[in-house]
């Protein structure tokens, strides 16, 4: 009962600090600005420990943050290999494959007006269809290795990616390309020297929304069949052992991969499109 | 100015695409169609399928260009051609609610073998966690324009959810949710929701924060409160906003609701595919496949209908 208690006095000083910190005199630092959210994560994280803790929730049902934190420090291990099998082989090659491959597509659609009007609304209708349903079908297709899994998520980054770049490829005004014109660049040069660089505030959001689809393919395809490694593999196969530590310890694994992998994207991001609006101070 | 006539781009695309696929389709289902013919009696280029597996496809359709009608008609395809997958899209739904046994005209009920009971089990999952992640999701950017709190803690973190490949965990979380006794259409509308709320809340923050500072200054010159600018002025100004992002959540809802049944075998179409994918029926997969595609293409229309009338109704149509 304490525990429960002491469960809502964690949460209501971590409001109190959090409105505090919000309005008061520091509202506006950049330190603030971290803090806010970090409180907020960490009233969670102790809320929840002593509410599973207090309350007597099943570990079978909901482990206590503490239990996952140990659980994922001592099998290190086995879950770097799940990593390695999952991320490194499966979403990243697929990632690199589909986005380079949308992207090289979207280089040709641009070039010929047909295309263009051709493929863009077959993109965008594809872009919305469930597409982690062809997962049984290439899983079949390409064995249970990694293959497979890179297949799905190219095939799941493609869409988004082509429409996206596309779309950052256009968006130049007549001004800017009729002074390369008047410079007589080539085709080579405009695209290069103008429409790339315009274009890379798109094609980074095409690449970030990527990311999430990249690790949802490929631990997805991972259901279907899999090596005795992944981190899918080891969600499903704990789960039949009841092993829920387990599996929070390979969600919070993928839950890691994905912020970094999402992360690395924004500060590439910010290192390259320096210039734009929406990143300056 | 006379509009030259153009063949449209886009059923050209579609054309060529159906045409990519039955050419794929005479590599990938070589082997199968090779020992089947074996089995009929006819010869085939390398006699032995010992010798045929350590082969490559394309020269085994090389050798055997006899063979390649075959490849569009074959039993058990690897990969089923275009109108093999049409077919089993009729058989699976008109032909078996016509004449199946289980069908609606035998038996007044749906037959648990066609695709529109599964696609029906898979619908009402969508809907339900639609309804739920977007109405979460309104409540959530009301909140956040509200408050500079909720603004600063909760918005890091739903970005943040958002990198989690939560529909990869559905399988967890329908478990847990099982364990506690909660089973049916609920585990799958919470992943639904999950996955659409956060469109709603980036749409919606940004279409409550579409007011400028004009109108807001006219509203506190009517001493209007925060309920009245909010009722009279930032939410009619954020419907064009919230149809975009429900375009998005429903199309994201639709994904939650198929993986969220992939562990549990009790209708649906994720349930479909992966019986599919367990006894080998390639063209059974398709079949869900599609009709999950015709799924997603009608909600999404819908939502842009609902948008035009409402839109024109509310005279902020283009």
């Amino acid at each position: 009962m304490t525990q429960v208690l002491s469960a809502f006095a964690v949460w209501a000083a971590g409001f109190a600090l959090n409105l505090w910190l919000a309005n008061g005199p520091a509202r506006d630092t950049a330190a603030t600005r971290l803090a806010v959210p970090m409180i907020f994560g960490a009233t969670i994280l102790l809320m929840w420990e002593l509410l599973v803790r207090g309350l007597g929730v099943p570990t079978v049902i909901l482990p206590p943050p503490s239990m996952i934190a140990q659980t994922f420090a001592a099998n290190l291990p086995v879950l770097w290999a799940d990593f390695t099998q999952t991320i490194l082989k499966g979403a990243l090659s697929g990632y690199i494959i589909g986005c380079g491959a949308a992207f090289l597509t979207a280089l040709l659609v641009d070039r010929y007006d047909y295309l263009k009007r051709g493929l863009l609304p077959l993109g965008n209708f594809m872009a919305a269809l469930p597409i982690v349903g062809t997962a049984p079908i290439l899983v079949m297709w390409f064995g249970f290795g990694w293959q497979s899994k890179a297949a799905v998520v190219v095939l799941m980054v493609y869409f988004p990616m082509l429409v996206n770049t596309v779309a950052g490829l256009q968006d130049t005004t007549s001004m800017q390309r009729d002074l390369m014109h008047t410079y007589a660049s080539t085709w080579g040069q405009t695209l290069r020297l103008l429409r790339l660089p315009a274009a890379l505030p798109f094609i980074f959001n095409g690449l970030k929304i990527s990311t999430t689809l990249a690790l949802i393919g490929a631990i997805v395809a991972e259901f279907f069949g899999s090596p005795t490694q992944g981190l899918g593999f080891r969600i499903s196969t704990s789960i039949g052992a009841l092993d829920l530590g387990m599996v929070w310890a390979a969600i919070l694994v993928s839950a890691l991969a994905g912020t970094a992998f999402y992360g690395g994207m924004t500060a590439l991001e910010r290192r390259l499109t320096f210039w734009h609006a929406s990143q300056r101070k | 100015m006379t509009k030259r006539w153009q063949f449209p781009p886009v059923l050209a695309m579609v054309l060529a695409l159906i045409g990519l696929w039955y050419l794929a389709a005479i590599p990938m289902n070589i082997k199968e169609v090779l020992t089947a013919a074996e089995r009929a009696g006819a010869t085939v280029q390398p006699a032995s399928a010992q010798e045929r597996r350590d082969m490559s496809n394309l020269s085994l359709v090389f050798q055997n260009p006899g063979q390649i009608g075959d490849s569009w008609s074959t039993q058990r395809p690897i990969l089923p051609a275009p109108h093999n997958v049409l077919v089993e899209l009729y058989d699976s739904t008109i032909d078996e609610e016509l004449n199946g046994r289980r069908g609606l005209v035998r038996s007044g009920s749906l037959s648990n073998r066609s695709l529109v009971y599964h696609g029906l089990v898979t619908l009402n999952a969508t809907f339900l966690g639609f309804l739920i992640g977007s109405c979460l999701g309104i409540a959530l950017a009301v909140g956040i324009v509200h408050s500079r709190v909720m603004d600063m803690s909760v918005m890091p973190w739903a970005i943040i959810s958002q990198t989690i490949p939560i529909v990869a965990l559905a399988p967890m979380i329908i478990v847990v949710l099982y364990s506690i006794g909660i089973q049916g259409l609920i585990p799958k509308a919470v992943i639904s929701a999950y996955l659409s709320f956060f469109p709603v809340v980036v749409g919606m923050v940004k279409g409550l924060r579409s007011p400028d500072h004009m109108q807001m200054d006219l509203m506190r010159t009517y001493n209007a409160g925060q309920m009245t600018v909010l009722s009279k002025l930032r939410l009619p100004s954020s419907v064009p906003y919230l149809f975009a992002s429900l375009k998005i959540a429903i199309a994201a809802s639709l994904v939650g609701a198929i993986v969220g049944e992939l562990p549990v075998q009790k209708g649906g179409l994720g349930a479909r595919m992966l019986a599919g994918s367990y006894y080998g029926q390639m063209e059974q997969i398709w079949a869900a496949l599609f009709m999950a595609a015709a799924l997603a293409a009608i909600l999404v229309w819908a939502i842009g209908a609902a948008e035009k009338a409402t839109l024109r109704k509310m005279g902020m149509a283009q």
